[in-house]
């Protein structure tokens, strides 16, 4: 190799929205390696202003398909705090039933139809249908059931329904809950250890690497946090999350249209690896099996490894869920009408770990129930400045061995690992910059 | 036609949930494999093709880049529809139209808003020749695969244009006004079932406005139900942001 290279992966393919991968290094020297963004802004906090507290889900909702559950939790809460909104415990049950869904659906869409083409080696999960059709249909069931999940509770997986703030308008049925947990014990659950089996044929397809950086994710005394906690990061223990903008501090960076953040260190990483390093003392003991199975270790430092950590804590969702729907049929749903009185207008700040990891949003509301100042820091946006930090380290240690194409099939992995949703990392804020 | 159509999905500025819904079609997604070719799906493959039978495409058009692709699509597509609010009407981006483009970026990166270009939100109509529609926030599935069943068999999709309140009555629904909401079931497209009013919900307007639809009328009863002025025509701007821009204020 002449030390010379040149890697320019345009609108990079399987993954949500859109990214340049661009890596040049002259004589041995790398001069850029990161990762471009390139979709259009869509300015949700402009359009959030003015907005009443009723339509600050349905908004935010529009700014991820995929997490859109996630974004309408994330805004309830952020909603309830500001207005003193106290939701009952049976809407708390269902929420977390219903993030508990929206994990695996997007858990197993990433993994299975996303990232397992590259262990494959084809370019997507079309020739697998023809190849591996057991994998395929195993891989649809599960998305059909988690859609089930979203359908029953909230009318449907993308852009949920019937979840409002301080509650719900629709609730589902004892005989539907019933349904939902024969699904996933007799399906799901074994489904799941199929996939799990899957991968562990391919282990040996998962890139070597590995880059300690600082991991950050939601933690809580009660369970394995997804639908709340506080900020716990690795390198320096929990803070409440009204503190959030000390630990993302965004700042502007010219290669991308979404802002790039950092805590104690230059970068950090979010999602389910980061989950699995802060919080694997609270999975169940199915996961952690699997975990043990497919070689995910406390303290990973391996990025390529986040679709594993994804399977894993499916396999806790799942438990989990039927844990839940157990405890909501024990109590018998009770008909209950959203508590949508405003107790005080002022702000708040919600928190939830979307399946590509933490969400915030801050709304400050005046007295008429309006939205003053809208402020949404999303996972992917959290990620960019680590992914970058990664194909630094990545490139120059596979320059001597790989081909330039491979190299660039490495770092197309690499990205597609972290799950990005570039489409929901380009949002805008009011923010102050630093440079 | 003869060989399996080929196709193409393509995403503009949207939030990527109506080609979630392409997926989302667990049951019948090995069926419609087994009748099209897909050929270029960014989101899902690897592969590029050049030329279409059908090109299904999300999301509305924001950039100086989304112009030329279109344009792109366009020219190697026989058939091109367009999937979802954001492709159809604008959707909920339409809505930074009403404020102005630079307030809008100052709002969101400061002093570094020149770094990043961008437009009124448009629809793809707006450019290029759409053959067909597919409405709804998220693109509504049912008629997804009635459409897709014409295009396949070569027939012409119908289209819906009569108000969601008609499917909403023959779901025998409580009506969500004497809930004490207010709803947009009156003037938006149906084509959904009324899925929202179903779930207790009120219908936001995303499918889009009847063709003889009365927004003014709609925004009187949306007062008279106690909202104030500039609120009712927010809750109208929702997802009709582009439609409504010639009888605002
Ligand atoms: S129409 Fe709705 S679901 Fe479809 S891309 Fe636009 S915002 Fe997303
Ligand atoms: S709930 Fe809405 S859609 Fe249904 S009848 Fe009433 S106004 Fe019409
Ligand atoms: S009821 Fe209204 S908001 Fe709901 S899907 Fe139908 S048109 Fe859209």
């Amino acid at each position: 190799m002449s030390g010379d290279l040149n890697i320019n992966v345009h609108h990079l393919t399987r993954v949500e929205g859109h990214g340049n991968i661009v890596v040049n290094m002259r004589k041995g020297v790398l001069e850029k390696a990161r990762l471009e963004i390139v979709e259009a802004p869509r300015y949700f906090e402009a359009m959030l202003k003015g907005r009443s507290f009723h339509e600050a889900a349905i908004i935010t909702s529009r700014i991820c398909g995929i997490c859109s559950l996630g974004h309408q939790m994330t805004s309830f809460k952020a909603t309830e705090q500001a207005l003193g909104l106290e939701v009952s415990e049976q809407t708390l049950l269902l929420r977390k039933l219903l993030v508990h869904g929206a994990t695996l659906q997007s858990n197993v869409l990433h993994a299975l139809f996303l990232a397992a083409p590259d262990f494959l080696k084809v370019g997507s999960v079309f020739p697998l249908v023809a190849s591996h059709p057991e994998v395929v249909k195993a891989a649809l069931r599960m998305k059909r059931m988690a859609n089930v999940m979203a359908e029953v509770l909230s009318g449907r997986a993308v852009h949920p329904i019937s979840c409002v703030p301080g509650g719900f308008t629709a609730l589902p049925t004892t005989a539907q809950l019933a349904e939902l947990k024969r699904g996933l014990a007799e399906q799901m659950l074994p489904d799941l250890a199929f996939a799990a089996e899957v991968l562990q044929t391919l282990a040996g397809e998962i890139p070597d690497f590995s880059r300690p950086t600082e991991y950050i994710s939601l933690r809580s005394d009660d369970d394995y946090a997804l639908y709340d906690g506080d900020i716990c990061s690795s390198d320096s223990g929990r803070v409440a999350v009204s503190e959030y903008r000390r630990m993302t501090n965004e700042f502007v960076v010219e290669h991308s249209s979404s802002k790039h953040c950092k805590a104690n260190r230059d970068s950090y990483m979010v999602g389910a690896l980061a989950r699995w390093n802060n919080n694997h003392d609270r999975l169940c003991g199915e996961a952690l099996e699997v975990a043990a199975k497919l070689g995910l270790e406390p303290g990973c430092a391996n990025p390529y490894m986040n679709t594993i950590a994804q399977v894993v804590e499916a396999v806790h969702c799942a438990v989990d869920s039927i844990a839940i729907l157990e405890e909501l049929m024990r109590r018998g749903i009770k008909p209950e009408p959203p508590n949508q009185e405003p107790t005080r207008y002022g702000t708040g700040v919600g928190a939830t770990e979307v399946p590509r990891g933490i969400l915030y949003h801050e709304y400050t509301y005046d007295r008429q129930g309006r939205i003053v100042k809208a402020n949404c820091i999303i996972p992917t946006g959290q990620n960019l400045g680590n992914i970058d930090n990664d194909m630094r380290k990545l490139v120059p240690e596979v320059v001597p061995t790989r081909s330039e194409k491979e190299i660039a099939h490495l770092l197309e992995m690499l990205v597609r690992a972290y799950d990005p949703c570039i489409s929901c990392s380009v949002h805008m804020l009011d923010v102050e910059f630093i440079r | 036609m003869a060989a399996k159509p080929r196709v193409g999905i393509f995403d503009f500025t949207g939030c990527e949930g109506c080609e979630l819904n392409h997926l989302n079609f667990e049951e019948q997604l090995l069926d419609i494999l087994e009748h099209v070719d897909i050929v270029e799906w960014r989101e899902a493959m690897d592969e590029r093709a050049d030329e279409l039978d059908i090109a299904f495409v999300e999301g509305s058009l924001s950039t100086p880049d989304c112009i030329t692709r279109i344009n792109a699509i366009r020219r190697k597509s026989k058939i091109l529809v367009a999937v979802g609010a954001c492709a159809v009407q604008g959707g909920v981006n339409a809505m930074k139209n009403l404020q102005p483009i630079e307030a809008v970026r100052e709002e969101v990166y400061g002093e570094d808003k020149y770094l990043f270009p961008t437009l009124p939100a448009l629809p793809l109509s707006a450019v290029v020749k759409v053959d067909h529609e597919i409405r709804g926030c998220p693109m509504t599935q049912i008629e997804f695969l009635k459409v897709f069943t014409a295009l396949v068999m070569g027939k012409r999709p119908v289209e819906t244009d009569h108000a969601v309140c008609v499917e909403c009555k023959l779901r025998e629904n409580e009506c969500v006004y004497d809930k004490g909401m207010v709803c947009l079931g009156p003037v938006t497209r149906g084509g959904c079932a009324a899925i929202c009013p179903s779930f207790g919900q009120y219908c936001t307007g995303c499918r889009g406005l009847v063709s003889d639809a009365n927004p003014a009328a709609m925004e009187q009863i949306l007062v008279d139900h106690g909202l104030a002025a500039e609120e009712a025509r927010k809750k109208l701007q929702l997802f009709n942001a582009n439609q409504l821009e010639g009888t605002q204020s």
